[in-house]
C-alpha cells in the first residue's frame, strides 16, 4: 500500500490540490480567494502533466553531445501543454483580477454574497 | 488537394487576424467589418459544403510540418461546415439586429473592443468546430470564455459585472474538469488527436485495462462541458448573464457560445470515445437524466419569470435540456436529433433575443409584462419575429422545432426501453410548460396596452427591423429545409465513426 502511494506521490499530491483549488474556487465567498483556488487547481493540473512527463534519467529533447537516440531525451509534449496551459492561466486570472478590482471600486466588498445583496437595491 | 480545402485555416486565420486588427481601427468601421467578416466568413464555408456534400467525405489538414500523431490537425467534413455556415449566418444576424443597441449601451470608445471580443468569438467557435486535436480545443474553449465574459461586461452596470463575475466563476470549474480530462485522455493513451485517441480507447476497453479510469474521463468531460454549456443543475450563472447585457451578446451567447461547447461534447463522446463504448459503459445515461430534468425544470422556472429577457434566457435552460436527452439517447438518431435541435435553437434564440428587446424599446425600455401588452402592434418586426420564434421552440409544424421534437420523438421510439418512456413523457411535458409561457407572452404582446400607459416613441430602426423579418423566415426555412440539413448531419455523423 505505502510503495503504491510512494510511486504515485506526485499525482496523488496533483490530485488533492485539484480538490483543494476546486472547493475554494466553489465556495469561498472572498473573490481574491476564489482567484488563488483557481490557481491552485490549475497548478495541480500542471503537477499532474509534468510528473506524468518526466522519465528519471532522461535529458530535455535538446540535442546535447550529438547524441541522438530517442531513449536519452523525454518527450517534450508534456512541456509544450504546461507552458500553453499557463499562459492561458495567467490571462484568465488577469481578467478575473480585473473584473474584482471593477466590483470592489463599485461595492467596497470583496464577499460575493454581499455584492449579490447590494446589487439587488440597484436599477436593472 | 482542392484550393476550397483550405477554407477552415482561412475562416479561423482570418478572424484572428480582424481580432487584432479591430483593436486599431474607430468603432464605426470595425461595427461594419465584423458584419462583413461573419457574412465573409458564412460565404466561404459554405462554399466548403456545397463541396463536401456531393462528395460524401471529409478530410484532415495537416497544420505545420509534422505529420499525424505528432503535429496539429484540422478536420471538415459535412457536419461542420453546416454549423460554420448556419453560426457565422447567426453571428452576422446578431451584429446587424443588436448594432442600434450596441451604440446605445456600450461607451463609445469601447464599441470597437468589443467588435474585437465578437470577431474572437467567432474564431474561436470555427476553431472549436474544426480541429481535431483536443488541446488546441481547450485552448480556444478558454478563448471563448474570456471573450464571452467580456461580452457580458461591456455594458459595464453593477448588473452586468456581477454576472459576469459568475459566470467567470463556474465557467472556470467547467474548464479545470476539463482540463484535467484532457490530460488524463493523454495520460490513458499518449496522444491528443482524436482519431489516435479513439484507437487506444477501444483498444484499453477490448483488453478491460484502466477501465475506472475510463469512465472518470468520460464523466470529468461531460461536466465540464456541461457546466460551460449551461446543463440544468449547473445553470445558476447563464440568466443573470443573459438577461442583463447587450442583446447582441445575448443572441451570441445562448446561440453560438454554448452550442460550440455542446458540439465539442458531441465530438468528444461521438469520435473521442466512439458510440459503442459510451453505451456499453452506461456513462451516456448520465447527460439523458440530466437533460430529462432540465428539459421539464427550465420550463417550470421560466413560467415564473416576471421580465421578458429572463423568461427567454430561462427557456435557453430547457432546450439545452433537449440537446443532453437527445445526446443520452446514444443512437445515430439521437445525436443527429440533438444536433438538429441545436441549429433550429441557436436561430429561434438568437431571433427572440434581439425581438425581445425591440419590444422592450417600443413600450418605454420596460420588460415587465404588463407594459409590453400591445408591444407587438408598437412593433411589427419585432412582433412577428417573437411569434416564429416561439412557435418554433413550442413545436408548431412548419417551423424547425416541431421538427426537432419529431426527430427526438423518433430516436427514442429507436431506442425503446425506459428511455423511450422518459423522453417521451418529458418531451410531452415540456411541450406543454413551453405553450404555457411562450403563448402567454405572445397573448401578451397582442393585448390591448393597460389604459392610460403610453410608451414614448422607439427611435426608427430600419436595419434591425429588416434584420428581425429575416430570423424569422430563417425559422421557417429551418423547418422547411429540414430533410437536406438532416441529411448533412446524418452523413456528418456517420463519417465521424
Amino acid at each position: 500500500m505505502l510503495d503504491i502511494v510512494w510511486a504515485h506521490l506526485e499525482e496523488i499530491v496533483a490530485v488533492l490540490l485539484f480538490g483543494i483549488g476546486f472547493t475554494t474556487l466553489l465556495l469561498n465567498r472572498n473573490l481574491i480567494k476564489k482567484i488563488i483556488g483557481f490557481n491552485i487547481m490549475d497548478t495541480a493540473v500542471y503537477l499532474f502533466l509534468t510528473s506524468v512527463g518526466y522519465i528519471e534519467g532522461r535529458a530535455a529533447p535538446i540535442l546535447k553531445d550529438g547524441v541522438t537516440s530517442a531513449q536519452a531525451y523525454t518527450n517534450p509534449i508534456p512541456a509544450g501543454l504546461v507552458l500553453t496551459g499557463i499562459v492561458v492561466s495567467v490571462s484568465v486570472t488577469a481578467l478575473m483580477l480585473a473584473l474584482t478590482a471593477r466590483l470592489y471600486r463599485r461595492y467596497h466588498t470583496l464577499d460575493i454574497d454581499r455584492i449579490a445583496l447590494l446589487m439587488k437595491g440597484e436599477d436593472a | 488537394m482542392a484550393f476550397v480545402q483550405n477554407v477552415p485555416f482561412f475562416s479561423i486565420m482570418l478572424c484572428m487576424a480582424s481580432g487584432i486588427a479591430g483593436a486599431m481601427v474607430p468603432g464605426r468601421v470595425a461595427r461594419w467589418w465584423t458584419a462583413a467578416l461573419s457574412a465573409i466568413v458564412a460565404a466561404l464555408n459554405l462554399w466548403l459544403l456545397c463541396y463536401l456534400v456531393p462528395l460524401g467525405e471529409s478530410y484532415t489538414y495537416m497544420m505545420g510540418h509534422f505529420p499525424a500523431p505528432w503535429g496539429n490537425e484540422l478536420r471538415a467534413g459535412p457536419l461542420e461546415a453546416l454549423l460554420a455556415v448556419c453560426f457565422s449566418l447567426i453571428m452576422l444576424l446578431s451584429v446587424l439586429g443588436g448594432m442600434a443597441k450596441l451604440n446605445q449601451q456600450v461607451d463609445r470608445k469601447k464599441i470597437n473592443v468589443v467588435c474585437v471580443m465578437l470577431d474572437l468569438v467567432l474564431a474561436a467557435m470555427m476553431s472549436m468546430i474544426y480541429t481535431n486535436d483536443l488541446f488546441t480545443a481547450y485552448v480556444f474553449i478558454e478563448i471563448m470564455t474570456l471573450t464571452s465574459c467580456a461580452l457580458i461586461v461591456c455594458r459595464q452596470n453593477g448588473r452586468s459585472l456581477v454576472s459576469a463575475m459568475r459566470y467567470m466563476i463556474m465557467s472556470l470549474l467547467g474548464s479545470g474538469l476539463l482540463l484535467i480530462a484532457i490530460s488524463m485522455t493523454y495520460n490513458l493513451t499518449g496522444h491528443l488527436l482524436m482519431e489516435n485517441i479513439h484507437e487506444s480507447f477501444v483498444e484499453l476497453y477490448q483488453t478491460g485495462e484502466y477501465a475506472m479510469p475510463l469512465t472518470v474521463v468520460i464523466g470529468l468531460f461531460f461536466v465540464g462541458l456541461g457546466i460551460k454549456s449551461a446543463l440544468y443543475p449547473f445553470h445558476t450563472w447563464l440568466p443573470d448573464a443573459y438577461g442583463y447585457t447587450t442583446p447582441t451578446s445575448s443572441a451570441v451567447l445562448s446561440s453560438i457560445v454554448s452550442k460550440a461547447y455542446l458540439f465539442l461534447l458531441v465530438k468528444i463522446f461521438y469520435r473521442v470515445i466512439g458510440p459503442e463504448l459510451l453505451i456499453e459503459n452506461h456513462a451516456l445515461n448520465l447527460p439523458f437524466l440530466f437533460g430529462v430534468v432540465g428539459m421539464v425544470m427550465g420550463s417550470v422556472n421560466a413560467i415564473f419569470s416576471h421580465d421578458l429577457r429572463r423568461m427567454v434566457a430561462f427557456s435557453s435552460i430547457a432546450h439545452i435540456g433537449y440537446i443532453y436527452a437527445g445526446l443520452g439517447l446514444g443512437t445515430l438518431a439521437g445525436f443527429a436529433a440533438a444536433l438538429y435541435h441545436m441549429l433550429t435553437h441557436a436561430f429561434a434564440k438568437s431571433g427572440l433575443f434581439i425581438a425581445a428587446s425591440s419590444l422592450a424599446d417600443a413600450s418605454g425600455d420596460s420588460k415587465r409584462f404588463s407594459d409590453l401588452r400591445g408591444a407587438g402592434f408598437r412593433n411589427p418586426a419585432a412582433g412577428v419575429c417573437f411569434v416564429f420564434g416561439s412557435l418554433s421552440l413550442v413545436g408548431v409544424p412548419l417551423l424547425g422545432g416541431f421538427v426537432s421534437k419529431l426527430y427526438l420523438g423518433d430516436a427514442a421510439l429507436g431506442r425503446g426501453g425506459l428511455h423511450m418512456w422518459v423522453m417521451l413523457v418529458a418531451l410531452a411535458l415540456s411541450t406543454l410548460l413551453n405553450t404555457l409561457y411562450f403563448l402567454k407572452t405572445v397573448i401578451t404582446l397582442y393585448r390591448p396596452p393597460r389604459e392610460g400607459f403610453v410608451p414614448p416613441p422607439a427611435p426608427p430602426n430600419r436595419l434591425g427591423n429588416a434584420t428581425l423579418w429575416i430570423f424569422a423566415a430563417l425559422n421557417l426555412l429551418v423547418g422547411l429545409l429540414a430533410s437536406p440539413i438532416m441529411d448533412a448531419i446524418k452523413q456528418g455523423l456517420s463519417l465521424f465513426a
